[in-house]
């Protein structure tokens, strides 16, 4: 019977069974940044021991730094003492670090598939739960603590329970004005934000297949949010198209030899899944977040469920508690809820396209009075592209800021954050309390371009609508 | 590094009710911006405890009755969201040495029993007995015994589960993998060097 492919780079990266049945698993590619890696460093030099493959840890600094303050030191010392611990770090144990006068900084997620060092077939670790972005090339890639950090500096290796896998197959073409975001949006929606916990998801049909690689790292992103550590996509020719070239990908004859390697990783036709869902393309809905987990969503068309709808006591306590944080009626419509802030950015919709999409259609709108709205490229190599093609003009003309690259307002860590209890439409991924840095402030989460239409009508509306989709376009 | 071994944990216990208690929730990423985590008990839930401006709300965990406090009992899905070990270290830290929930999302169980800090799971049944008891004393003794699959208050007792790989590395004090996985090099290096992308 034929193999996953996360079976097959399983048994490929397994060292060996541990005494409590976990096993062994050699992590390929390690990438670290500012926030869970220097506690790390600091347990191995209380042990004494020594980064035992500094080839194979990348690092780059993401979240705390600030998106409109370039010059050191920041005005946050904490800031700036965990970027300098970091590049102390980095120094000392001979690991790359892409620090912010290298052109390639960026958001941890952003940087490792843009450099080539995201590849099929492989292992990859880092501190930070949206890991599974790099999934998307077809490698095995887990969130970890950081005590596991630790672990894979110390010996490249974590102990860890092999998961099951559930194939999700979406089939069919999108309708126009729906994208990647809406499809992940839709499945958590779906299979609720634990479904995943103990599985692998595996992304599969004709809607992955036609999707780019940037498309496939949005979905791969957000599985996470619906409780599943990994997520992946199997790697076909957009994949190798995507990764010649790049920095850190093989050239040469090592190119041929790497891309036959790699194809062998993929799932085979005949092997069976520990589950399989499948989704048609065709019903899926701009969809966005009402409530204070990535699950509560709906269509853009649809209403914010009343607490009566739920079917159990703990579902509709679940309601009551997330419409009274975030001020809405149940049963109202989602359409028309008047926004604050617009945030288009982050490594789930932080890449070159979803600015090349945005930019195509906010051309000649304005943000509405009395929003902020911003955008943050998820890398400086985004950044630099984005603006030799212009786009970051065309952000300005329409009123919404243009910054560097960072995690933003993805998180409270910089000084990007909500107000009070204002209302962000956000391209991000989570819509935790306070997630975004007041606690008491609000986050819908939904597509780049619905957060576009939400900035310039100053509340959420349908952006097929402001921007008049044509229903042939695809 | 083997720790002593975990086979009961005994302490008073504290209700956070909730399905879905994200990490963000147990310490607010605001509060990460340090490079040990010496001080985090002091932000676990803050925002659940606190107003902005610091005021204390009116929750569990500002309830002098349950000061004492040293096991939470939470909702489904306790510690979804980001991996940051920042969550399991601010439980420790603020003195809380295990959790009962529905269910754990996988990341936060896993940090968690690296550090010992026990997380088990119990029925929603079960857990409303067990919250109703400290509700009416807060002073009993809750005992999870990690070995036979139960929850103690008082004398009584219902039943709880916990992976087995946890199970075990908890009773034999080997929680913390890393000295098992220093040994496994040799291992580590074979693994490595049959695979092109390892080469330097
Ligand atoms: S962009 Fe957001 S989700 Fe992504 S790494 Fe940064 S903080 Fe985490």
């Amino acid at each position: 019977m034929g193999k996953s492919l996360f079976e097959k780079v399983w048994n490929a990266h397994a060292v060996r069974q541990l005494v409590n049945g976990q096993t062994q698993l050699l992590i390929g590619t390690h990438l670290i940044h500012e926030v869970t890696s220097p506690q790390a460093f600091g347990m191995l030099r209380d042990r004494d021991l020594k980064v035992q493959y500094p080839h194979r840890t990348f690092a780059t600094v993401d979240h705390i730094v600030p998106t409109n303050e370039s010059v050191e030191p920041y005005s946050d010392p904490l800031a700036q003492g965990m970027i300098e611990e970091l590049r102390k770090n980095c120094a000392d144990n001979n690991v790359t670090f892409f620090d912010t006068n290298t052109g390639k900084q960026g958001v941890v997620h952003i940087v490792g598939p843009e450099q080539g060092i995201t590849q099929p077939g492989t292992t990859i670790a880092c501190g930070d739960s949206h890991t599974a972005t790099h999934g998307a090339f077809g490698a095995i890639a887990f969130g970890i603590g950081t005590s596991q950090v630790r672990d894979v500096l110390a010996t490249q290796t974590i102990a860890l329970n092999e998961l099951k896998v559930r194939r999700i197959n979406v089939n069919g073409t999108l309708p126009p004005g729906v994208y990647a975001k809406d499809v992940v949006l839709h499945i958590i929606r779906l299979l609720g934000t634990q479904g995943g916990t103990g599985y692998a998801y595996e992304y599969a049909g004709t809607t992955f297949d036609k999707f780019t690689m940037e498309e496939r790292m949005t979905v791969c992103n957000m599985s996470i949010e619906g409780g599943a550590r990994v997520g992946y996509v199997n790697p076909d020719e957009t994949t190798f198209e995507y990764l010649n070239g790049r920095p850190y990908s093989p050239k040469g004859a090592a190119w041929d030899a790497a891309v036959e390697q790699w194809k062998s990783f993929a799932s085979d036709a005949d092997c069976t899944f520990d589950d399989e869902v499948d989704i048609d393309a065709s019903q899926i809905q701009p969809t966005v977040t009402w409530g204070i987990t990535p699950g509560q969503g709906v269509g853009i068309e649809e209403s914010i469920p009343a607490i009566s709808d739920a079917p159990t006591q703990s579902e509709r306590d679940s309601v009551a508690e997330a419409l009274e944080y975030m001020q809405f009626e149940g049963g109202s419509p989602i359409k028309g809820k008047k926004i604050d802030v617009a945030f288009i950015g982050s490594c789930t919709n932080g890449r070159l396209s979803d600015f090349q999409e945005v930019a195509k259609y906010v051309k000649g709108h304005k943000v509405a009075e009395g929003v902020q709205a911003i955008i943050v490229p998820g890398s400086q190599v985004v950044a630099k592209i984005a603006e030799d093609l212009g786009l970051d003009k065309i952000f300005i003309e329409a009123g919404f800021e243009w910054r560097a690259a960072g995690c933003s307002m993805c998180l409270a860590m910089n000084p990007d954050k909500l107000v009070g209890d204002q209302l962000c439409a956000s391209s991000s991924n989570r819509n935790f309390k306070g997630r975004q840095g007041s606690p008491t402030g609000r986050t819908m989460l939904m597509s780049p371009i619905m957060v576009a239409a939400a900035a310039v009508t100053g509340e959420v509306s349908d952006a097929r609508n402001v921007f008049g989709f044509a229903s042939a376009e695809v | 590094m083997s720790s002593t071994p975990i086979k009961k944990v005994t302490g008073k216990g504290v209700f956070v009710p909730g399905d879905d208690i994200d990490t963000d929730r147990i310490i607010p990423a605001r509060f990460m911006k340090c490079i040990t985590f010496d001080g985090l008990g002091e932000y676990l839930f803050r925002d659940v405890r606190k107003t902005e401006s610091g005021e204390e709300k009116k929750h569990n965990l500002n309830d002098p009755r349950f000061a004492e406090a040293s096991i939470l009992v939470s909702g489904n899905n306790f510690g979804c969201g980001s991996s940051r070990e920042h969550a399991p270290q601010s439980i420790l830290r603020a003195g809380y040495n295990a959790v009962i929930a529905g269910s754990f999302a996988e990341i936060f169980f896993g940090n968690s029993t690296n550090l010992g800090v026990v997380c088990v799971i119990a029925s929603d049944t079960d857990r409303k007995i067990i919250t109703s008891e400290i509700e009416k004393q807060p002073e009993l003794d809750i005992t999870i015994d990690v070995e036979n699959h139960k929850i103690w208050y008082g004398d009584q007792s219902v039943p709880c589960e916990i992976k087995p790989g946890a199970r075990d590395s908890l009773l034999s004090g080997n929680y913390d993998p890393l000295d098992e996985l220093l040994v496994g090099a040799g291992g580590v290096s074979k693994t490595a060097g049959a695979l092109p992308y390892m080469q330097a």
